[in-house]
């Protein structure tokens, strides 16, 4: 056995430290990271500065309005209620999955996680189009609980696997039963994981406008898309959308401070043991049969009502599309975004990966900005940046592409980091000693190094942007289709029959984004079992 | 009063075996040892008596108290009374020091006996520190306190100082074999360091695949170790042929007395310990004339590999561990033995 003395309250130096030092400074790297980061940034400073310009007799009357409170209200109660039910679902269902000893704990994972390949808007028409009784604000409730509480699962999932059991185990001997161990100690310890899923779910809340519209619930992102299509007035909705920019704003601070505490690992260093798990003995019956109808509801209600409709098939008035050019059409600027997307990743990670400044890292932290704002936020901002400096490409196909690279940055930002921090620190050093200059070094050794990664990267965000319905409605040039606005225009025309193939083509191409990031979040190995 | 025993202990992980009929007796007070190499179950013994890991065959008894029998359900971990104490301290990482220690203790009682207890453990102006502002050291003792804290019936240690670095290990270790004979704690620790087992327990018991092999108090299975393996796992060992005759080992390096009657005439092998050996540059009786083929030193004293000059080579070169560097300019060397030869 190693004794690998580390000392607590000094953490272990991060490795990448030393390189700082060892390689120049290279500033073509860093200005190339800069730029990438700016140009992504550009757009929502666009909007704060189009909100200003609205004046600040605009901007009140605008705001006195009855029908922005009751926005706020719908907005705010919904989020409360979803991500309330998201985190009881979630850490239940993690908890059960890796901490008790039921039955098919694999099977259960990928079953409880594969509803993220449901987009939302897909659910909202499988529910509207079975239950005519599913609408308004409880409709709104159960269709997005379905839908996010994977969001919550994962990383408390993930947090309960990485971490070892000794604690709850501690907390056993010293005379506490399985529910007080599990109310003491595993809850505070996955404090940190739930916080962070519940800052996912309620921002995606404060960003969906297909389900809601769909379901027929007013929140702030349905009102914007409406005043964007009526009457289009770019500083009343900008101001709206800085409204939404601000509470996003506020969740995240919410969660910096309620995640931070808890969790902590005191010591880091030894092997993860193996996990003595909870017994459930006469309650196993139950749990199986909670997390069934969960994953019933969740998971089986739209495969239902796909294959209801499929079956059924239905005439519609409308004209018939062809579902292959529209997937083409789909796939062709999905694909479009995810090689620029790819691209301008690279110099942001590796920058931040070799120099671990507090400069790189607020760097990298910044371009995950926009994942923490609504996509309607983020979409009209491109469109507001379109209009006013880039009239020519107002409504052609350049500004739909950039839209989602803006959108879907984080995710091959994510992707790559995650295959950087798997090269062994020193690498690049080593083969810097060996006689190869820095360009070299990224041909050889670095970029066939994360090639996986690169390929994840692209897969990611080209999948996760063939099924973005908001974005795409907003951007996409005059006439053009895609499956997702395909879909809208038929559900929009009660033809749900006709709407089927497109609801079911984007679900099968959701299916290995959500398989890479539960794969990703979870770990390809299960831990061991025994020692 | 709190005795511990252990009898023909079956428990596996899946299919794989791990505790293959292991007996064990820890009496009232007493601090013991479970050495073993890693792998051998040790820590899946400790699983077991603390309760996180049923038994498969076999009986475990407190005091009398049936914990697990193979054939009821187990007594659960937190109606044991046994206080555990795993490897990396596992302190709860969003509790307070003085949170941490009075975890198992009803709120009334809380305050008056964590302050006791940070007093034992010598950290009395940590009580509000966070785990993650201690040192490991300091982890290791809350993790003690809030382990005796309930006042358990008897007290597991998986090693406990195996995350420490050298110096803090000898120290931290003797400060808990004190305390724990200070407060009578019935404990069994688990180590993988053989140093560690003599330097604090009353019994060691070996573990060797599944099962214990020998449990004798620290000094007699130092020297009297039942089989060749116990042997080395305790220490450096010298395992010379040897034909026994009643009580004098006939030996490569002469007639040495046996520790035991032998009984008639058998052909075996016998242990002596590096100190056993002496060097000499004078002939004598009883000398014999060796070779040094390597020496290293140690710091304290040099560790010296020795073939013999003449006669039957044993299969390993003997060790001898001496305080001065042997000499390198082919002078003769001569090699007496002290004490007792033991058969293993």
């Amino acid at each position: 056995m190693t004794t690998a003395p580390v000392e607590a309250g000094r953490p272990a130096p991060v490795l990448r430290r030393r390189a700082a030092g060892l390689l120049p400074h290279r500033p073509v790297l860093a200005l190339l990271a800069c730029a990438v980061v700016a140009a992504l940034a550009v757009p929502l400073v666009f909007t704060l500065v189009q909100a200003g310009q609205a004046g600040t007799g605009q901007a009140q009357r605008l705001l006195e309005r009855p029908l922005i409170a009751t926005l706020l209200w719908n907005t705010v109660t919904l989020a409360a209620a979803v991500t309330t039910a998201c985190c009881v679902l979630g850490f239940g269902a993690a908890y059960l999955v890796e901490r008790t000893d039921l039955p098919g704990r694999r099977w259960w994972t990928v079953a409880l996680t594969m509803p993220l390949a449901v987009p939302e808007f897909v659910r909202g028409y499988s529910w509207v189009s079975l239950f005519r009784q599913v609408h308004g604000y409880w409709g709104a409730v159960l269709v997005m609980t379905c839908s996010l509480y994977p969001l919550v699962f994962l990383p408390v999932a993930a947090s309960l696997r990485s971490s070892d059991t000794a604690c709850e185990e501690v907390s056993r001997s010293l005379g506490r039963g399985p529910l007080a161990t599990l109310w003491r100690v595993t809850l505070p310890l996955s404090r940190a994981a739930v916080a962070g899923g519940a800052l996912l779910v309620s921002l995606y809340l404060l960003g969906e406008y297909g389900a809601f519209a769909m379901l027929r619930f007013t929140t702030f992102s349905t009102a914007i898309f409406t005043e964007y299509q009526l009457g289009f007035d770019a500083a009343s909705a900008a101001l709206l959308t800085l409204v939404l920019v601000l509470l996003a704003l506020l969740l995240v601070a919410l969660e910096g401070t309620l995640g931070r505490h808890g969790g902590r690992p005191a010591r880091t260093g030894t092997a993860p043991r193996s996990a003595s798990r909870v017994r459930l003995r006469r309650w196993t019956a139950p749990a199986a049969a909670a997390l069934a109808v969960l994953v019933g509801t969740a998971l089986g209600v739209p495969l239902y009502a796909l294959g209801y409709w499929l079956v059924v098939g239905g005439s519609t008035t409308l004209p018939p599309a062809s579902i292959v050019d529209a997937a083409l059409t789909t796939l062709g600027y999905a694909f479009a975004a995810a090689l620029v997307a790819t691209a301008a990743a690279i110099p942001v990670a590796l920058y931040s990966w070799r120099r671990g400044t507090r400069w790189a890292r607020s760097l990298e932290r910044l371009s995950y900005l926009t994942r923490a704002l609504p996509g309607i936020a983020v979409a009209l901002s491109v469109v507001y940046v379109a209009i006013r400096y880039a009239q020519p490409l107002y409504q052609q196909p350049p500004m739909l592409v950039a839209g989602y690279v803006v959108l879907f940055f984080p995710l091959a930002l994510t992707a790559l980091r995650a295959a950087l921090a798997q090269i062994p620190p020193g690498t690049e050093e080593v083969a810097r000693s060996l006689g190869a200059g820095p360009a070299t070094v990224l041909a050889r050794v670095t970029l066939p190094l994360i090639l996986p990664g690169l390929g994840a990267a692209v897969a990611m965000v080209g999948l996760t942007a063939s099924t973005e319905l908001t974005a795409t409605l907003l951007l996409r040039p005059t006439g053009t289709e895609t499956l997702a606005t395909q879909f809208w225009t038929y559900t929009s025309g009660l033809a749900y029959g006709a709407a089927a193939p497109y609801a079911a083509l984007m679900a099968a191409l959701s299916v290995p984004p959500v398989l890479l990031l539960t794969r990703r979040t979870l770990g390809t190995h299960h831990r061991a079992e025994k020692r | 009063m709190t005795d511990l025993t252990v009898t023909d202990l079956h428990a596996a992980h899946g299919r794989s075996p791990i505790l293959n009929g292991v007996d064990l007796t820890v009496a009232h007070g007493q601090l013991a040892c479970v050495l073993g190499p890693s792998g051998c179950g040790k820590s899946t013994l400790l699983r077991v008596i603390a309760g996180f890991h049923p038994a498969s065959r076999g009986q475990l008894t407190l005091d009398g108290r049936v914990l697990d029998d193979a054939t009821r359900r187990p007594v659960p971990a937190e109606r044991r009374r046994i206080g555990y104490v795993p490897q990396d301290g596992a302190l709860f990482p969003h509790l307070t020091v003085a949170a941490n220690i009075g975890f198992g203790l009803p709120r009334r009682e809380r305050r008056k006996r964590v302050s006791e207890l940070l007093d034992l453990i010598g950290l009395p102006d940590l009580a509000e520190r966070h785990p993650h502002q201690l040192s490991g050291g300091q982890q290791q003792r809350v993790a003690l306190a809030r382990a005796l804290a309930p006042q358990p019936e008897l007290l597991l240690l998986d090693e406990p100082f195996s995350a420490l670095d050298t110096a803090l290990r000898a120290t931290l270790r003797t400060d808990v074999a004190v305390l724990l004979r200070s407060t009578g704690t019935t404990a069994v620790l688990v180590t993988h360091d053989q140093e560690e087992a003599l330097a604090i327990a009353d019994t060691v018991a070996v573990m060797q695949g599944g099962r214990i092999t020998q449990q004798a108090t620290p000094h007699r299975l130092y020297h009297q170790p039942t089989d060749a393996d116990t042997a080395r796992l305790l220490g450096e060992a010298n395992l010379l042929p040897a034909r026994l005759d009643t009580t004098v080992a006939h030996t490569a390096l002469g007639p040495l007395p046996l520790s035991g009657s032998a009984g008639p005439a058998t052909d075996a092998t016998v242990l002596l310990r590096p100190h056993q050996l002496r060097l000499s540059t004078t002939d004598g009786p009883d000398r014999v004339r060796v070779r040094v083929v390597r020496s290293v030193f140690r710091g304290a004293d040099h560790r010296v590999e020795l073939v013999l000059e003449a006669g039957a080579q044993p299969l390993q070169p003997l060790v001898a561990h001496t305080d001065t560097a042997p000499p390198s300019d082919g002078q003769p060397l001569y090699l007496t033995v002290t004490g007792h030869a033991h058969p293993v």
